[in-house]
């Protein structure tokens, strides 16, 4: 059960980052706090991705011929052909998660500039990034009857 | 007559492509012209390019074809592909109709709710968001899924924000709203990512395939299913999910509100049919419980407590936001019987939900742009001083209701035979019981904008002023449909088109595909999954 | 002597090494980890590292912001011009084999202009988000430091 749990460590630190990032993004009152939650969280899923895409023996997915039989491998692909068998002296890890959390990392940073772009008008119109704060001038303006 | 022949054929075979980068790039553009005048233009011609391209898209797919556009030249499953068939088709179709009409609108709204500076970017803005939506519903690919829910997602919590030169509260619901969103949309990538192990692939037609081979697949297509079911179930305001959607619809801009109304959760509706019957098979009992027991239940009460709680609610547009949730408890419903009349049903509520709830978010702004009303005490005698703009809202909202001849009710009696057909007589209850609610809702509107005196303002009474023009064009075409598509009840268009998406689960490029595999693909059968229990 | 002689010095040092580093990993995408967002927000990155160091100010007179607004959109138009010139000659959407006279040169030719289009929008926006923020405070004056 032990070695069970160190061979799956990675899916640990997935599961530790994952349930530390949803609970402070539930749980903090601040506003930038549950951004910097919801930060760790996404990151849990990039480790989620590329910790599964590593093949046993693989090398970093960068082909390491030369130029030239580069070209070659290039142009086989560009026709369609069956580039797998070219290049099999070498085990590579899966490209394929690597280009999907480069995508998934853009997404995350285009996000958290949202959030406090957010963030920073919020406190420049009530003056405060704590929730409570905020519901509480809230409930007072439109308690106060003026057009909601 | 062929309509089809009218279509230019670059049109047709590049249209799936052209729908999703024209607007995006438009977009890019956009957000640096000068005159906001030029940047309206744009949008408009971008949105009529794109719905024309859309009903050429949809006359090809109801002829018969199905379309599969590799991206790039690479062939799927390798790939990314779009794939178009009868379900997608619609709901590109109306997304695209839905942005035309709002724009119209959006002309003398704009200029009333949004600063100056900000016109040209916020139409950007609009033009991202309308890209990713109809991205998310053309691909075939199921990170591409992701990818475009993100964009268009990301681009809605600009657009919402932008509410707060009108209401300052719009900017925390913007932030409520990009919270919630983006863990939806992290939990349905977390759900791709547990799909990707399993089946090694992330084309879906693919996914479905392996899948299929697998027999459902292992304890890891479970949790896939569930993160996605989750995931989804957030973006398209799912019962306990929503919350996200009051603050959200009350606070934007109008325009916003209107086109958001109208398609962001008809979006990730489409997907989650997707995902539950095309990727994942219905058949295998972890589907099957989830969908008959989970989202049934889900929809049921999301049904009733939400119609409940728009009764009590004295913002308009809070009103109809929760509103919205229960309609799209209707929806969920339908895919929860799982039958093909049902799943029907609820794509046909879908459809309709879109142009009543489009039409009564337009005369909402109607009635903020000419008397700043936000309240439905205040929407007293807008019967006697905006009678065009009140007809349209009383018709969109006896269709809401389910009134006999209008949209509402051809969509609620299918889904109601529906579930009598399978013998779920609680459930044509509950959709009679939420109707009444309705009514109750929709009711006290009418009643105070008909039969209650217009304000008056230092004893004078308020005069006829009606909504400007570019309001109340969009406004009567939504009415109009919404009677149009009731007065088809048994083989209009639109029912038509509905019917051909249920078939289409199952069929088309999914199984047929563009790089040549063929499966067995249960269709919906007429009386429901083989693997549920009887309740 | 003004207070950050040696930051000053050393910056100036560094901040053409960055840019470099930025082009060096733009080109070094093709070959090895890099392209268009690393290398856009590597460039962006020496930029903040100028404007943090010598001022706001000094920044927008280097780099301005009407560059920075136009970078945005042009890097976009350059991403989707080079799908729009595919589908003029013939293939779909980004089919880049129709790019040059054989296939191989062709998707070497494509990747290579959208990952330009994908730095400049990249350092763009990085740049864009950076001023929108900086700008709303006004900056801090050396001795207050």
């Amino acid at each position: 059960m032990l070695t069970s749990f160190f061979e799956h460590y990675n899916y640990m630190v997935v599961i530790v980052l994952m349930m530390t990032g949803l609970y402070v993004v539930f749980a903090s009152r601040n506003l930038v706090k549950k951004l910097v939650g919801l930060s760790v969280f996404q990151t849990s899923v990039f480790l989620l991705y590329i910790t599964v895409g590593k093949v046993k023996g693989g090398q970093p997915p960068i082909l390491v011929d030369d130029h030239a039989s580069t070209s070659e491998i290039v142009k086989l692909a560009a026709a369609g052909g069956d580039v797998a068998t070219h290049s099999s002296d070498v085990i590579y890890s899966n490209p394929l998660p690597h280009v999907l959390i480069l995508t998934a990392i853009v997404v995350g940073v285009a996000t958290l500039a949202i959030g406090l772009a957010l963030v920073v008008r919020i406190r420049e119109v009530y003056g405060t990034v704590e929730e409570g704060e905020i519901d509480a001038i809230d409930y007072r303006y439109n308690l106060e009857g003026t057009e909601s | 007559m062929d309509v089809l022949a009218i279509f230019p054929e670059w049109l047709i075979t590049h249209g799936a492509a052209l729908m999703v980068v024209l607007p995006l790039m438009m977009g890019a553009l956009c957000a640096v012209l000068p005159n906001e005048r030029l940047a309206w233009l744009l949008v408009m011609i971008v949105t009529l390019i794109c719905a024309v391209t859309g009903l050429g898209v949809l006359l090809t797919i109801m002829g018969g074809d199905s379309m599969s556009y590799a991206m790039g030249g690479w062939d799927p499953p390798k790939g990314i592909a779009l794939e178009i068939d009868g379900l997608s088709a619609p709901v590109m179709l109306l997304i695209s109709v839905m942005a035309v009409l709002c724009s119209i609108y959006a002309l003398p709204a704009t200029i009333a709710e949004v600063e100056p500076r900000k016109r040209a970017p916020f139409y950007a803005a609009f033009l991202v968001c309308f890209a990713g939506l109809l991205g998310m519903v053309a691909t075939g690919d199921a990170f591409n899924v992701f990818v475009f829910l993100e964009v268009s997602s990301i681009s809605t919590y600009v657009l919402v924000a932008m509410g707060s030169s009108r209401d300052r509260r719009a900017l925390h619901s913007a932030y409520r709203y990009l919270i919630l969103g983006s863990i939806g949309a992290t939990f349905f990538v977390i759900g791709i990512g547990f799909l990707y192990m399993e089946t090694g692939t992330l084309n879906m037609a693919d996914m479905a395939r392996v899948l299929r081979e697998l027999d459902g697949g292992s304890r890891v297509s479970q949790v896939a299913f569930g993160f996605i079911i989750v995931g989804l179930g957030l973006k398209l305001a799912m019962f306990p999910l929503h919350m996200w959607l009051p603050g959200a619809y009350a606070h934007s801009p109008t325009y916003v509100t209107a086109f958001l109304a109208s398609t962001a959760t008809k979006a990730a509706l489409y997907l989650l049919i997707r995902f539950i019957f095309t990727v994942f098979d219905p058949n295998v009992d972890y589907v099957a419980v989830i969908v008959t027991r989970l989202i049934v239940g889900v929809a049921v009460v999301g049904m009733l407590f939400a119609s409940l709680q728009a009764i009590f609610q004295t913002d308009i547009r809070r009103a109809l936001a929760y509103s919205s949730v229960a309609q799209v408890g209707y929806m969920l419903l339908g895919i929860g019987l799982a039958t093909a009349g049902s799943v029907s049903a609820g794509y046909l509520h879908l459809i309709n939900h879109a142009v009543i709830k489009g039409a009564l978010f337009i005369a909402v702004g109607a009635f903020w742009y000419r008397f700043g009303i936000t309240r439905v005490a205040d929407m007293r005698g807008l019967g006697k001083t905006m009678p065009l703009t009140m007809g349209a809202f009383m018709i969109a909202g006896l269709s809401l209701i389910g009134l006999p001849f209008t949209a509402g009710f051809v969509s609620k009696y299918n889904l109601a035979s529906a579930a009598a057909d399978k013998g779920w007589w609680w459930a044509v209850a509950v959709i009679m019981f939420t109707s009444i609610f309705a009514i109750i809702y929709i009711g006290q509107m009418l009643k105070v904008a008909y039969f209650d005196d217009p304000h008056e303002i230092d004893g004078v009474a308020v005069v006829r002023n009606e909504a400007p023009l570019a309001m109340l064009i969009p406004l009567w075409i939504l009415a109009g449909l919404s009677i149009v598509i009731g007065m088809g009840f048994d083989g209009g268009f639109v029912v038509e088109a509905s019917e051909g998406a249920a078939k289409a689960i199952g069929f088309g490029p999914f199984v047929d595909g563009g790089f040549g595999f063929t499966a067995e693909l249960n269709g919906l059968p007429e009386n429901g999954l083989s693997a549920e229990v009887a309740p | 002597m003004s207070p950050h002689v040696i930051l000053r010095v050393v910056s100036k040092f560094l901040i053409p090494l960055i840019a470099l580093f930025a082009f060096y990993v733009q080109f070094h995408g093709d070959f090895g980890p890099g392209g268009g967002f690393q290398a856009g927000v590597i460039l962006a990155a020496s930029v903040i590292l100028y404007a943090l160091i010598f001022g706001l100010d000094a920044a927008k007179k280097a780099i301005p912001p009407s560059w920075v607004r136009i970078g945005m959109t042009a890097g976009v138009l350059i991403y989707g011009g080079t799908g729009v010139l595919t589908w003029i000659l013939g293939e779909n959407f980004l089919g880049y084999n129709v790019l040059a006279h054989d296939a191989a040169h062709g998707q070497h030719y494509g990747i290579l202009a959208v990952e330009l289009g994908v730095f400049v929008t990249v350092t763009s926006v990085m740049l864009a988000i950076f001023y929108a923020f900086g700008s709303r405070q006004p900056d801090l004056t050396d001795e207050d430091w």
